[in-house]
């Protein structure tokens, strides 16, 4: 299936480069129904690299990248559910969703992940997967997960450990802070920073840069030189889940459900 | 190094001309997200521009409850 629209992304193969777009209003939360669609997109992913040295992953919306995780389904399961069952959900839900993200981690083709505005949380973890970050000069990264008494719960912690020195990724995930796009280069996270509105083009150009150079060779290189930490993600997802069990998480959930801010999530 | 007048100025003026609100209209003890009309979503847009144009970091929470361009002049301030 080289071309697919969906109700939250959508994908296309074009001169050997995957061209993976989301757009999930407000702000590409995901939940279950973007889950789906990127199990269909991990599931396409063998045929397609069959064809394509490169990968683009960026959003359409003016928002931002991806805000994270889609905090108004998990307080909505985690109230219909009752806990026990809520837990259940919420380490089936990390489960397939570090299936994806370990599937293109490990993709034998270059990724770039194009981002601006909002790529926080869950978003930032999704930017973390691919190979290249390219940020417009407006985008603004951040782990909010401590102000809910969660930590990361799609990778973040060992894909920033395996990426950056640990001073930063304390600094990123015991302050909550956000920063921008200058910072992000400087810290060594984002490999290009571009004008507003560029962040795409600059992707595709990089794509097609790649597209010079052997396939196998990348592919090689990039196995030698990012190694997946399979063994720190199911911690992550073994502690993520016994903090959700906390009647803390819940508090910080219902709060943010109440919250009358367009975009309870941010700072 | 621009004075604290100069900063809140330079604040005052990028604000206007992004929201493209008046430059008369905007004074130095408004409420930002009142005057310009904005949401959390713009303010940290502002940030991001105001960071840019300052070479500063504003951490989040250094902002935390202000509103007013003067207030937010002088965290900016003190970090020059």
């Amino acid at each position: 299936m080289n071309t697919y629209q969906g109700q939250t992304l959508s994908w296309k193969l074009q001169e050997g480069v995957i061209d993976l777009a989301l757009h999930r209003s407000p702000c590409n939360e995901i939940g279950l129904p973007t889950l789906h669609e990127l199990e269909e997109f991990a599931a396409a992913l063998p045929n397609l690299q069959a064809s394509a040295h490169a990968l683009v992953l960026h959003s359409t919306l003016n928002t931002g990248f991806c805000a994270g995780a889609d905090l108004r389904e998990l307080y909505r399961g985690s109230q219909e559910l009752g806990r026990e069952a809520a837990l259940r959900g919420v380490r089936d839900f990390l489960e397939r969703i570090h299936r994806v993200l370990n599937t293109l981690d490990a993709a034998p083709l270059t990724t770039i992940a194009a981002v601006h505005g909002v790529t926080f949380g869950g978003g930032f973890e999704l930017a973390l997967v691919c190979d290249l970050i390219i940020a417009d000069k407006m985008a603004r990264f951040c782990f909010p997960e401590l102000r809910l008494g969660l930590i990361p719960g799609f990778g973040g912690i060992p894909r920033l450990k395996r990426d950056l020195g640990n001073s930063v990724v304390r600094d990123l995930l015991l302050t909550g802070r956000s920063f921008n796009a200058t910072k992000a280069q400087q810290i060594g996270l984002v490999s290009q920073v571009v004008g507003e509105g560029e962040a795409l083009r600059v992707a595709r150009a990089t794509a097609a840069q790649i597209g010079k150079f052997d396939r196998n060779t990348s592919a090689t290189a990039k196995k030698f030189i990012k190694p997946i930490p399979h063994q720190e993600l199911q911690q992550e997802i073994d502690l993520f889940c016994e903090l959700f069990s906390r009647p803390a998480v819940e508090a910080g959930l219902q709060k943010f459900m109440e919250s009358t801010d367009a975009l309870p999530y941010l700072p | 190094m621009p004075t604290a007048d100069q900063t809140l100025d330079e604040i005052l003026t990028l604000a206007a001309t992004h929201f493209k609100v008046p430059r008369e209209k905007l004074t130095p003890d408004d409420d930002f997200f009142k005057t310009l009309g904005i949401d959390s979503l713009q303010a940290l847009e502002l940030l991001t521009r105001l960071e840019h144009h300052f070479r500063v970091e504003l951490p989040d929470y250094e902002l935390q409850g202000v509103s007013d361009f003067r207030t937010l002049a002088s965290r900016i301030q003190a970090r020059l």
